[in-house]
């Protein structure tokens, strides 16, 4: 191929998102790996260098042992839902029916909301007197603090994220099932299999990269919960809700805990660079080759 | 037989389907309900009442008097649509050399711009929020600083940069030697030619970013310090402290702030509901 550009054309295309990457994405990552070496606590103003000492502080702390199993049931919580709910749907949907765009509409609506306005509605229904707590009243099972019970906070959070992502990944399955063969249907049925080994057979196989990456997606997306958190529960009651996110958050810009901030952060980095490395290794290699 | 089957099948998917579509919209539903109630209804009634008897829009009018509702749709407009605007532009730019040009420290720039997307912005919100600070990009030097603020973070991610490498991967090398041929230089091919083969990735790019940039909140909520500035998603955070007990207001409002993303939403629903976008999917 003969070039009909400049030697430095490539890098003046390239230079504003450089500009931008570099400013707010590489800088930002080694400085918060400096940061967790410093210690704020005891002078904003003068920093100074400890070592590692803020990862001890933080491997000392029951609340970050608090946090670190709040993060780890919300991985194990939320994840599963997110890979077979959406995956059910999306067959049922991909069937030849009728009303299958007002179906897709009403289950993605809840992706295209604000999760600010979502949290707000699902408090609502979670109130003391909430019309979820009449339910479980027909159910005779006692009123639930849904929020406020330090036992049950973190599952009614969960749900909340459950409820807005199934749409998404139920559009993600969608365009999948889309690639799976129509004839190996066709000889499933002439062979007389019932439709839901139809579906283990054939569907589920040639689904298998996609639902690992739904996997790594939802996991990826758990870890970094936040805005329902901070609507709903503020981490609470007693930490019972607090994950790591919230817990920088909180440490950052309440408590202008600098240090400790960063530590947490370097460990929230860590978790989500080896999820991601799976992902693009396992699922995603195709779209990002040179 | 095998017709009675296929319609008891057809039954079960659709109570299926039915049940899930309103588990997906009940939340607003009665979030709705709530809002329609008027003073003299008990919304904390047993057994709870859908629709209100004396439906009334009090509570909208209430709620948008004291909430300046255009101004945080204005703010919203404004961050969103520069941020789409940027991204456009900087990942249309950034990928054409990824995608067609040979020059010195390609393999770098490429992993290097892979990278970027494992790094998640939660662990790097307050490092950002330190060099905002250092730029003097907050609301408490002036308007346009703040907006800078809360848009400049935004304007490039490495996800826009592969979707449009992908798709300028997908025209043919001729078109640009034609064109240079022509007389074109490098940037007119950019501009006249390649771009508008790319529109329909640009629209794809365009919307995802626009709906997340819509729905930003913790990064609006770290930087912004006045409610001149305040976004859609922050002033209906904010309903909770004002009104925090008036539940018919904070319903009002999170329904008011919700109409023009669902407007957007129907009008745009062709492209998020075709499933044909899986290069758009983030993580």
């Amino acid at each position: 191929m003969y070039k009909y550009y400049k030697k430095y054309v490539p890098y003046l295309f390239l230079l504003p998102a450089a500009v931008i990457l570099i400013l707010f994405f590489f800088v930002p990552f080694f400085e918060t790996i400096v940061l967790s070496f410093f210690d704020y606590n005891s002078n904003i103003y003068q920093p100074a260098f400890v070592s590692i000492d803020n990862y001890i502080t933080l491997l000392k702390s029951p609340v970050f042992y608090k946090v670190m199993l709040n993060t780890f049931i919300y991985l194990i919580g939320a994840v599963p839902f997110l890979v077979v709910f959406p995956l059910i749907i999306a067959i049922m949907i991909n069937q030849k029916i009728k009303g299958i765009t007002l179906y897709k509409i009403l289950i993605y609506l809840p992706v295209i909301v604000s999760i600010v306005v979502a949290a707000i509605a699902f408090k609502w229904l979670y109130a003391q007197q909430g019309i979820l707590n009449y339910v479980m009243g027909l159910f005779h099972i006692n009123p639930i603090g849904w929020l406020t019970d330090p036992n049950v906070a973190l599952y009614s959070v969960i749900l909340v994220t459950v409820w807005k992502g199934i749409g998404y990944y139920m559009m993600i399955y969608l365009s999948a099932l889309m690639g799976v063969p129509k004839d190996l249907y066709e000889a499933c049925e002439v062979d007389g299999a019932n439709p839901v080994t139809k579906h283990l057979t054939v569907t589920l196989p040639h689904l298998m990269p996609t639902i690992g990456l739904v996997t790594m997606i939802s996991s990826i997306s758990a870890m970094k919960v936040f805005v329902e958190i901070y609507v709903m529960t503020k981490g609470g009651p007693l930490d019972a809700s607090k994950t790591i996110v919230y817990y920088i958050y909180e440490r950052a810009f309440e408590n202008l805990d600098l240090g400790i901030a960063s530590a947490a952060s370097v460990i929230l980095l860590i978790v989500v660079l080896v999820l991601s490395i799976l992902n693009f290794t396992m699922f995603e290699h195709k779209q990002y080759q040179l | 037989m095998k017709n009675f089957k296929s319609i008891s099948r057809g039954f079960f998917i659709h109570a299926s389907l039915i049940i899930v579509s309103l588990l997906s919209i009940f939340p607003f539903l009665w979030l709705m309900s709530t809002a329609m109630k008027g003073p003299d209804e008990n919304i904390f009634q047993y057994p709870p009442v859908f629709f209100p008897q004396h439906p009334t829009w009090a509570n909208f009018k209430g709620v948008w008097n004291q909430i300046p509702f255009i101004l945080y749709f204005i703010n919203s407009m404004v961050v969103a649509g520069f941020t789409v605007v940027l991204n456009l532009i900087l990942s249309a730019l950034a990928a054409y050399p990824l995608a067609r040009m040979d020059f010195k420290g390609k393999k770098t720039v490429f992993y290097a711009t892979l990278a970027t997307i494992m790094i998640p912005f939660q662990a790097i919100m307050l490092p950002v929020y330190l060099i905002i600070l250092k730029l003097h990009m907050v609301d408490s030097v002036n308007n346009f600083m703040g907006f800078l603020g809360l848009i400049l973070p935004f304007a490039v991610n490495a996800f826009g940069i592969f979707l449009m490498r992908q798709a300028f991967l997908a025209i043919p090398k001729e078109m640009e030697e034609a064109a240079f041929v022509d007389g074109c230089n490098v940037f007119q091919i950019w501009w006249k030619i390649l771009l508008p083969m790319v529109k329909p990735t640009l629209a794809v790019l365009a919307i995802f970013t626009f709906i997340g940039s819509w729905g930003e909140f913790l990064w609006p909520s770290i930087v912004l310090t006045k409610k001149a500035l305040y976004t859609l998603p922050v002033g209906v955070n904010d309903l909770q402290g004002m009104f925090s007990a008036n539940w018919r207001y904070i319903a009002a409002g999170s329904i008011i702030a919700t109409i023009p993303i669902l407007i957007f939403f129907i009008a745009m629903q062709k492209y998020f509901i075709s499933g044909e976008n899986d290069g758009a999917v983030k993580g």
